[in-house]
């Protein structure tokens, strides 16, 4: 079991003719994910790494049975293409492209509160069922199956985490990075309570960061509503207050709300134990399971 | 990006808010003629992004000539909070009666915008916020449908502005709305509006925010970016593209990913060392990008001792070794030792390809780190 992907998932990549989207294809293609079908439009009768090319989401859901997507779409018109994914009755749509404008996603928020898709992203590497699928950029070959789940803000810091899981042999359910931008698909409390329904999943690790108070709130529900164990991880305690630190959404603001402090004590206070390093995050994972 | 109050103002009044006169003068003798052709009282108002100008002196309202001269030369070429003054905004002085704060602004948690009335204007609204919630009245907008004028009336009259400038009030906040929707801002904020004794109100102060990510789709705001770099460093650092913070400390760290090297300056933290800077080389990044990453931070003064630390996906070990090779190997002498751990993809290639009696090479994180706060402390001693 996992969440949200697995060997079923049937992959239309967005944008499958660009040098990313074609680059990460086959890469996703390599770890034995099901990438069915393109959708650019105006290319649809190509073919991308062995891929039929369409020129809509609909035509790859009715012709090849597509029910996800992942979006290599450039910022201008990323949102567009998320509402194309939100409007094709795909089960869940992965934006992976930084960049998009912020009003943009406010409009993606609002019509994601009358659809049944998960959106993942934007700004996120993706998300990973080790051994099954992997939608996105993520490199496949630090992941291993297991039963820890793994949810974080930043692609980078989820390599790090995995890796110091891996090395103890602590294999994952899935990992999913939800995206570094200020309004976002998937929150932490959206893959927090897919966590907790999957029984393959025994522990769940979750790297937050500064900025917005997303951390605050997946706190209260891991009290409110979780069985499963959580151990957390923080970063940005040293960013000063007004910097963008590298994500769009890692701002501590001028009057000091979104630190790490404040992160850490709500998750201290539901019983979650928050590392000051990698390792002591996976010392903590080997103690809950 | 953040624009000028001069520049806000000017946008505001072509939008139909009221403003008071004003031009912005660079000199003492142009303050003085814009003090004239305006007529006393007038306030002279530095034109840098720092908040609270007032206090730090970077605000004056003066009467007369004299006392005009006397606070050009005070506040031209001042150093405000780090900014270098170079240009005062003149205004017309408003005889006011009372203060509003009126603004726009995206909510996060909430993922839409929300429009704010408060009758405690004038002063910072953060803190009327913490202290006073309740004087806000906020309303939040539907992104898919804007602000309706019920919203914007509702909003004034929740705040309990006075029935006689309702109105207008509602009018500027409707104003604002629309120029935060159509601009791709960040934020729209007036602070303080005021309200005149013959009953008017004028946006004594005016703030304006773009969202960067949106400057591609308004050509007529980008071209209104300055110079707005604290220190020669950042000013470097957006010329060659990355994400770079500067800090106070003398450990220098590079790394790939927002998180990643956040994490990094944590555990500088935590070891007991301080961090020089937050510097991201971002996703892919090839040999010369590194060699400019390593430039970075060896120009930085305060830097004793440097950590690269590279978790690559899309990012190559083996590029990222050639660069750093590439770098040391244009010095006689190594300036600061450099500490390197690389994981991930193309690490191990990455790891031969390093030359040893450049860098200093951990195998974790951890130990990287140790080792670079070791380095910093030994040269400090």
């Amino acid at each position: 079991m996992s969440i949200l992907v697995d060997d079923d998932t049937r992959v239309v990549v967005q944008g499958i003719t660009g040098g990313e989207g074609k680059f990460h294809t086959e890469q996703m293609m390599e770890y034995g994910t099901n990438v069915v079908a393109g959708a650019v439009p105006g290319r649809g009768g190509q073919e991308v790494a062995g891929v039929p090319v369409y020129d809509t989401v609909s035509q790859a859901v009715r012709e090849e049975d597509a029910d996800a997507s992942v979006i290599f779409v450039p910022p201008a018109f990323a949102a567009d293409a998320i509402f194309e994914s939100l409007d094709s009755d795909l089960d869940l749509a992965v934006a992976i492209t930084e960049g998009i404008p912020t009003q943009d996603m406010a409009k993606v928020n609002k019509r994601l509160s009358e659809v049944d898709t998960h959106l993942v992203g934007p700004n996120c590497p993706g998300l990973i069922t080790p051994g099954e699928a992997k939608l996105g950029i993520l490199p496949g070959n630090i992941f291993s199956s297991g039963n820890v789940g793994l949810v974080s803000r930043s692609g980078t810091l989820t390599y790090q985490v995995v890796d110091n899981l891996t090395n103890r042999g602590l294999g994952q359910t899935t990992a999913v990075g939800i995206g570094g931008d200020p309004i976002i698909g998937t929150s932490f409390v959206d893959a927090l309570s897919l966590f907790e329904d999957d029984p393959e999943t025994d522990a769940v690790v979750m790297c937050g960061e500064i900025g917005g108070e997303d951390e605050e709130q997946a706190a209260q529900f891991i009290a409110e509503n979780m069985d499963t164990p959580v151990a957390g991880f923080i970063a940005g305690r040293t960013a000063p207050p007004g910097k963008r630190m590298g994500h769009a959404g890692a701002i501590v603001s001028g009057s000091g709300t979104g630190t790490a402090e404040s992160k850490i004590d709500a998750l201290n206070d539901a019983g979650v134990p928050v590392g000051d390093t990698p390792e002591e995050v996976a010392d903590s994972v080997e103690e809950l399971l | 990006m953040k624009l000028h109050e001069y520049q806000a103002k000017s946008v505001f009044a072509d939008a139909g808010i009221p403003t008071p006169d004003s031009q912005l003068a660079e000199s003492t003798e142009e303050v003085l003629s814009a003090a004239e052709s305006i007529g006393y009282p007038v306030a002279v108002k530095a034109q840098v992004h720092v908040g609270g100008r007032g206090k730090a002196g970077g605000i004056k309202l003066v009467e007369n000539d004299e006392e005009a001269r006397e606070a050009a030369d005070a506040i031209l070429g001042m150093d405000l909070k780090g900014y270098t003054v170079g240009r005062v905004l003149v205004e017309g002085a408003v005889d006011f009666v009372d203060e509003l704060y009126v603004g726009v602004t995206m909510d996060r948690g909430e993922g839409k915008p929300v429009a704010m009335v408060s009758e405690k204007g004038g002063v910072d609204i953060e803190s009327v916020a913490e202290e006073d919630p309740e004087a806000i009245a906020r309303e939040y907008i539907d992104p898919a449908f804007g602000l309706q004028p019920y919203q914007a009336r509702r909003a004034v009259y929740d705040a309990g502005i006075d029935r006689e400038v309702a109105g207008d009030v509602s009018s500027v906040l409707t104003t604002l709305f629309s120029l935060w929707d159509d601009r791709d801002a960040s934020d729209t904020e007036i602070n303080p509006l005021m309200v005149t004794s013959s009953g008017e109100v004028v946006a004594a102060d005016a703030v304006m925010n773009i969202d960067e990510d949106a400057l591609f789709r308004q050509p007529e705001l980008a071209e209104m970016e300055e110079d707005s770099y604290e220190d020669d460093l950042e000013r470097k650092a957006g010329e060659y593209g990355f994400d770079y913070v500067r800090l106070d400390g003398d450990v220098g760290i590079i790394g790939n990913g927002a998180g990643l090297v956040m994490t990094t300056l944590d555990l500088v933290d935590h070891y007991g060392g301080e961090p020089a800077n937050f510097l991201d080389v971002g996703g892919g990044a090839k040999a010369d990008r590194i060699a400019n990453a390593l430039d970075m931070v060896f120009s930085d003064e305060n830097v004793e001792s440097v950590v690269f630390n590279i978790f690559g996906g899309i990012t190559r070990g083996d590029e990222v070794a050639k660069g750093i090779n590439n770098a040391l190997e244009q010095f006689d002498e190594i300036p600061k030792p450099v500490v390197v751990r690389l994981a991930g993809t193309n690490a191990e290639e990455g790891m031969e390809i390093l030359n040893a009696d450049l860098v200093q090479v951990e195998q974790t994180l951890e130990e990287a780190v140790q080792r670079a706060v070791e380095n910093a402390q030994e040269a400090s001693q």
